[in-house]
């Protein structure tokens, strides 16, 4: 066996002369392959991040000392309008990320928007919970539940807040640069952040709030 | 080099594959991911809401419900798979997801078993003389 068979690369690549790039002689990765590489570790890097937060908040999830309990606190309805909100806007930014594959600029900026929008109901949504809440004494440091509580929600609602700017100077970008390759390339990288941070909001709904109000 | 700038090898994550058409990809893929990920959604709510399930497994099911919709965005919205253009990313995400575990799995076992063994707090105020 040569050492190119045995090189796990080729397998399902019918092997043949070593074109690859990033490997053997088809010269180094194109920008797009690093870039979105690096974002990626980036992104895994932010993930481990939040994995601090969800561990602070499983392991002080029943510290209410005295104060209000996830059962009093945590309503559903509130929480599936903010799933639904980001789920679709998680659909609305693929959709924009398809439009601007296609070099189409208007479909591109009018999902771009959409995003935005249900990015910014998400958010109100979010922040009326919170005022809610202090208002009702169960603010961040009525217990070592709500700390962790507000840590770790907080620290998401802050990921949206800033992907919205983000998002904001995108639309701007694209709008009086047009689809050259780094504004394509920052699309592409916003597409996935936007997309984690619904990965983490679906931790953060099924172990916060419904495990919270589970019988 | 094409408009857009592709890999014969490689693929991006959150993009398509390099080489073809590939599994769930446009936006058919989105539609279809968006389609999986509200019934998993509906289902973690459901969960809750109705008698379906055993009462002391809801956790458990929960767990096993967020991580199924987690593989779907995973696969339909950040086009990560297991062609051999995606082999990078997808060492790479086993690597945070194996940082992932440890940090909360390994956080609320010790934890857990620290909770279990302290004294609990009245027989620590009147215990001693």
């Amino acid at each position: 066996m040569t050492v190119q068979a045995q090189d796990p690369y080729r397998i399902g690549r019918g092997g043949g002369g070593d074109s690859n790039t990033g490997r053997g002689e088809g010269g180094p990765a194109s920008k797009r392959t690093t870039v979105g590489y690096g974002f990626w570790i980036y992104l895994l890097s932010d993930i481990i991040l939040f994995s601090g937060f969800f561990a602070a908040y499983a392991v002080l999830a029943k510290q209410t000392a005295g104060g209000p309990t996830p059962h009093e606190l945590f309503g559903q309805g509130r929480v599936a309008m903010e799933t639904a909100a980001l789920l679709l806007s998680s659909f609305t930014c693929g959709l924009a990320g398809v439009a601007a594959e296609k070099r189409k600029l208007i479909p591109a900026q009018v999902w771009l928007l959409a995003t935005g929008l249900l990015g910014a109901v998400f958010l109100g949504l979010e922040l009326s919970e919170f005022a809610e809440m202090i208002g009702k004494g169960a603010g961040p440091q009525r217990s070592a539940f709500l700390s962790a509580f507000y840590g770790l929600v907080g620290l998401h609602g802050l990921h949206i807040a800033v992907g919205l700017l983000w998002l904001g100077t995108m639309m701007a970008q694209l709008w009086v640069k047009g689809f050259r390759p780094q504004i394509q390339r920052r699309l592409m990288c916003f597409n996935l952040f936007w997309h984690a941070l619904d990965i983490v909001w679906v931790g953060i709904f099924t172990m916060v709030y419904l495990m919270g109000v589970a019988p | 080099m094409s408009e857009r700038e592709t890999d014969s090898g490689d693929t991006a994550p959150g993009d398509e594959a390099a080489e073809g058409e590939e599994f769930a990809g446009g936006t058919s893929g989105y539609v279809v991911g968006l389609g999986l990920a509200a019934l998993l959604t509906a289902a973690a709510f459901a969960m809750v809401n109705l008698p379906l399930v055993w009462r002391p497994a809801i956790p458990m099911a929960l767990v096993v419900l967020a991580i199924a919709q987690m593989g779907i965005h995973l696969v339909f919205f950040l086009h990560v798979n297991t062609g051999p253009d995606n082999t990078n990313n997808v060492l790479a995400l086993a690597f945070g997801t194996l940082v992932v575990l440890l940090l909360i799995g390994g956080s609320v076992w010790t934890l857990g078993h620290l909770d279990h063994n302290m004294m609990p707090m009245g027989r620590q105020m009147h215990g001693f003389p």
